[in-house]
Parts: C-alpha cells; structure tokens; sequence
C-alpha cells in the first residue's frame, strides 16, 4: 500500500507553490526596505556634504566659521585611538580567545566566562564610557588622553573580538592538532604555527569589524570627556584629543543650517574609513582563506 | 559474561610462547585499564608488541583498538575526562611516569591518522615541521631530512617538483602517504597508523600496504585496521580486539587459520561485526 497519493500531492501543488512565492516576495522586500533606508542616507548625505569635501577640509582645524572648519584634528585624533585601540584590544582578545580554547579545561567556570563575555558584548556602550571614566581618567589618573579614551573602546570592542576570535579557532580542525601533537610539538608551538596561522584570516575579519565599531563609536568618548574643538595635534598618547564622531556630533548639533553640510561631509569622510577597513577585512580573508 | 571465565580463557589464549619470541618488545602493556568518564573502555589489557614487526589490531567498531593505538603515544589523554590505570612500558620505560614527557614520547612514536590530515602549507613545510620543530634550523640538513622522507614514504619521485606546493593540491593517498613522510621525518622508532587507508581508494591502498612492508625493516609498526583481509596481508602478529578487552594475541597465519577463541573465528570469519 502506499502512503502519498499522487493525486492529493497534485491537488495540493498549486496552494504549496504559492506559500513559496509568498514568502519569497516577503524576504526580498525586507531586504530591500533595509537597502532603501541605506541608499537614501547615503543619498542625503552625499548630496549635502560633497559641495564642502574639498582638501582644505582635510587639512583644517575646526572653526566658528562653517566654510573655514576643517577635520584635521578629528581624523588624526582618530587614528591616534586606533593606534592604542587596535594592538590593546587585539592582543587581548586574541589571548583571551586562546586561553578559553585552547588552555581552559570546560567546565562550569569556563562556560561561565563564556556567558559573560557574551553578555558583555551587548552592553550598551555608555556603560563602558563610565567604566573608562572610572577606572581609567579617574583611578588611574590618566585624565581624558588619548590612551584612557583607547583603553575604554578596547573594553569596548573586546567582547566582539574575543567572541569573533574563539570561532575562528574553533574552525581550525581538530586533525590538524592531532597531527602536530602527534609529533611531539608543545602546546605552544601547536599554537603558534598550525592554530594561529590557520585562523588569522577569522581572527583579523572580527578584529577590523571591531575596530570599525569603535572608530565610530561617541557615547564612551562623552562619557570620558573628550573634549570637541581642538586647534593642535596630539604628540603623544598622553594628549587630549579629539575624534571623528565626536566632531560631527558637534558640527550637526550647531544651530546654524551651514554646519550641517559640514558634518555631511565629516560623516562621508567617516564612511570612507568605515569602507576602507572593511574592505581591507575583505582582502585579507581573501587573500589568506584556505579551505579544509 | 562472567569477566573472571574471560580472564581465565585470555590467559589461556595467550601462549606463553609470545614471550620467548625471536626479537625484543618494543612495547609491553601490563594491566591497562582506560575510562571515558564512566565508561570501561579498556579492560586488563596485556600485550607485548615486537620489534620491527607489523602488529595488527582487529574487532569491531567500539571494541577499544583505536583507543588502545592512541593510548601508546598518550594522544588519548587529549580527550577529556579519560582515566588510566597500569602500565605500559615503551623501551623499558613506564609511559604514564610523571619524568617521562609525552613529547619526548612522541618524537620516539609517530603516528599516521585515519583521514589524511597534512598542514595547510607547502609539502616542504609539512615534511620539515617535526624537524623543525625539534630544533633543526639548518636549511641543507632539513633538505636531506624532506627527501630521506619523501623517498621513504615512496612518493619522492611524485612530488620532487613540487615542493613548495600546498599538500591540499595532490589526491588523497598521496597526501596520507605525505603524512607517512612527516612521521618518518621525526625519525620515529614506532610507528602507531590508525585505519590509514579506511578513506583510500584501493590502489592507493595498495601503495601504502606495499610501503608497510618495507618500513618494517626498519621500524615497529602496529596498525589499527577494520579490513581483516589488510591484517592478514600486512601484519606478523595480531590482536583481536572485543569490547575493550583482548580476546587473541598471536601470529597473523594462527589467528587466521587456527584462532583459539570461538569468538575471534566468528569474527574473522565475518559472522559479526
């Protein structure tokens, strides 16, 4: 006897197909609302912001005068933080990840450790800003420099990377350890020439999203005072400065209508280092991807 | 079953004769008892395992060889929660003695896996790896080191030109036989293989079952198959595994022909599993 009856399995075709195209259209049209909502911001921003781009706004200090403000102090203030940002958070992440890996026995602590640096992931990023106020301008009397600021956005991003770096070590598979153990290689060396290499290019891609979140990152650098108008460069990690964000949140929170072409265009110079690092996690995922 | 009616009938299928063989062991197991967690996965094994000799070990899935194979260079102690009781002495010396290293364990024992699993990296840098990571910096003593292997593991001729390729672009039983190379590079004394050919096609089966024979010569080598007709073909001597407990230990043509146990001859003769 049999059990499907091609009749019914025919009568009923037409309804299934239905279903399918139903949700088909529904999945395309969510994506394409969020596609919309991106071009139309990039629309308005570089429609308003393109007529200021110019070198002189590259090379500019900030200024009361909209057609005379210039970002020089926020870009490099900018690259200053990630300077400190990037090999902090990098290195920490990357040992935590391996500790929890590869060293960590699994139990109750170690799953523990987990949850929490999950959870730390989702803590909104005001909170850090008064960690770093607390523990780093304060405690540590490092007052609002450049390194109390980085210290506060690796907290930040730590989580992310961690987490990112954990699953890159994760895919290295367990053949390729066996193998290296299996020859009488320590730990250590199984670690630094099969797991690492293998998983650099996991590692660096969540380490460069990472730091694209904090390069765009305000609400910790409120928190911890940095200030916004600044007519020098920082010389030193010691140095105040200011950054990217916190110079178009100035500029768009200015009553006058001109700032606001201003910050347009500091928002699309924002977004081009936001894309160039991106990209660069892109190539070298790339470049170093190998397939098992 | 009675466990004290299968000490007694192992005993008794062990001949004593083992012990007089020709040649010196290599290994001697003596009352190896091994746990996943609650699990009794070896129990009272007793083994010697000869030198320069291939010792097969056979039985059903799950019946403990492949966990007996990685218990000889410790490499079952990369699984959590596993507990050991008893000896295994390799050259005399106890294996689980808190003085002796696994590392150094392991550059005396090399072992060849189930799946091929060569390095992400140039067959150069795969054959050289154990070398180097021993220490061994000098470029010319590392290439003697890479062809010595190469030739060793009969696949020189194959791949003489192209060294600096990625293992991953050559077919499979020639990357397991490249695996064969990076262990003889360490300059083993045992060699353990674990279902080396199990994801092989039959000629390179053949290939590496041919090679076999020839590094008997010069090392022990105890393999861990599924395919009776390999034990039979390769090895001197063979040991038939059944639920973590050794059931026969003999010469390869005895257990084949003339097995002791009931048990073993129901194996062999494929009457289970």
């Amino acid at each position: 006897m049999r059990y499907i009856e091609q009749e019914k399995v025919v009568r009923r075709m037409n309804g299934r197909m239905v279903v399918n195209r139903v949700f088909q259209g529904l999945f395309m049209f969510a994506t394409a609302l969020a596609l919309l909502a991106l071009v139309i911001l990039l629309y308005r921003i570089v429609s308003q912001g393109a007529g200021h781009l110019s070198l002189d706004f590259l090379t500019n200090f900030a200024s009361r005068f909209p057609d005379q403000a210039g970002i020089k102090a926020a870009l490099v203030g900018s690259i200053w933080l990630m300077a400190v940002v990037a090999p902090t958070s990098i290195l920490l992440g990357v040992g935590s990840a391996i500790y929890l890996e590869e060293y960590a026995k699994k139990g109750r602590i170690t799953t523990f450790i987990q949850m929490n640096i999950s959870n730390l992931a989702g803590v909104p990023s005001v909170v850090f800003g008064l960690l770093g106020l607390t523990i780093f301008v304060r405690a540590l009397a490092l007052g609002n420099s450049i390194l109390a600021a980085g210290f506060t956005m690796s907290l930040l991003i730590l989580p992310v990377i961690i987490v990112a770096a954990q699953e890159a070590i994760r895919s290295v598979p367990g053949e390729l350890r066996d193998a290296s153990y299996g020859m009488g290689a320590t730990k250590w060396q199984t670690i630094v020439r099969i797991i690492l290499p293998a998983a650099i290019p996991g590692i660096l891609t969540g380490s460069i999203l990472a730091l694209s979140r904090a390069i765009g990152e305000t609400a910790p650098l409120i928190v911890v005072g940095i200030p916004v108008i600044i007519q020098f460069l920082p010389e030193g990690v010691m140095d105040t400065f200011t950054a990217l964000p916190m110079q178009i949140y100035d500029w768009s929170s200015r009553p006058q209508a001109e700032f606001q072409t201003v910050a347009a265009a500091g928002i699309i110079v924002l977004m081009v280092v936001l894309l160039f690092m991106n990209s660069v996690a892109v190539f070298i995922r790339n470049k170093f991807d190998k397939s098992y | 079953m009675n466990t004290a009616t299968i000490k007694t009938k192992i005993n008794a299928a062990q001949p004593t004769s083992l012990e007089q063989v020709e040649k010196e062991s290599v290994y001697s197991t003596r009352q190896l008892n091994l746990w996943y967690g609650n699990n009794h996965a070896l129990k009272n094994i007793d083994l010697e395992i000869g030198e320069n000799e291939v010792t097969a070990i056979i039985g059903p899935s799950g019946c403990g060889k492949s966990t007996y194979l990685k218990t000889l260079n410790r490499m079952v102690e990369l699984v959590p929660s596993v507990k050991t009781s008893g000896e295994i002495h390799y050259r005399g010396r106890n294996i689980f003695d808190s003085s002796y290293g696994v590392e150094e364990l392991r550059t005396r024992v090399g072992m060849v896996f189930q799946k091929p699993n060569p390095f992400p990296k140039s067959i150069y840098d795969n054959i050289a790896y154990g070398p180097r990571i021993h220490g061994i910096k000098n470029k010319k003593i590392l290439d003697e080191i890479v062809e010595k292997s190469l030739r060793g593991a009969a696949i020189w001729d194959e791949v003489k030109d192209r060294l600096n390729e990625n293992a991953y672009g050559i077919s499979g039983g020639q990357q397991q036989r490249i695996c064969i190379a990076r262990t003889l590079a360490i300059e083993p004394d045992v060699i353990l293989m674990d279902e080396p050919t199990s994801a092989l096609d039959p000629i390179s089966t053949l290939k590496i079952e041919e090679l076999v024979q020839e590094l008997k010569e010069q090392y022990s080598i105890i393999i861990v198959t599924h395919n009776m007709q390999q034990a039979a073909r390769i090895s001197d001597k063979t040991a038939f595994f059944l639920n973590g407990e050794v059931i026969e230990y003999d010469r390869t043509d005895t257990i084949f022909s003339n097995p002791a146990d009931k048990r073993t001859e129901d194996y062999i003769s494929g009457r289970f599993g």
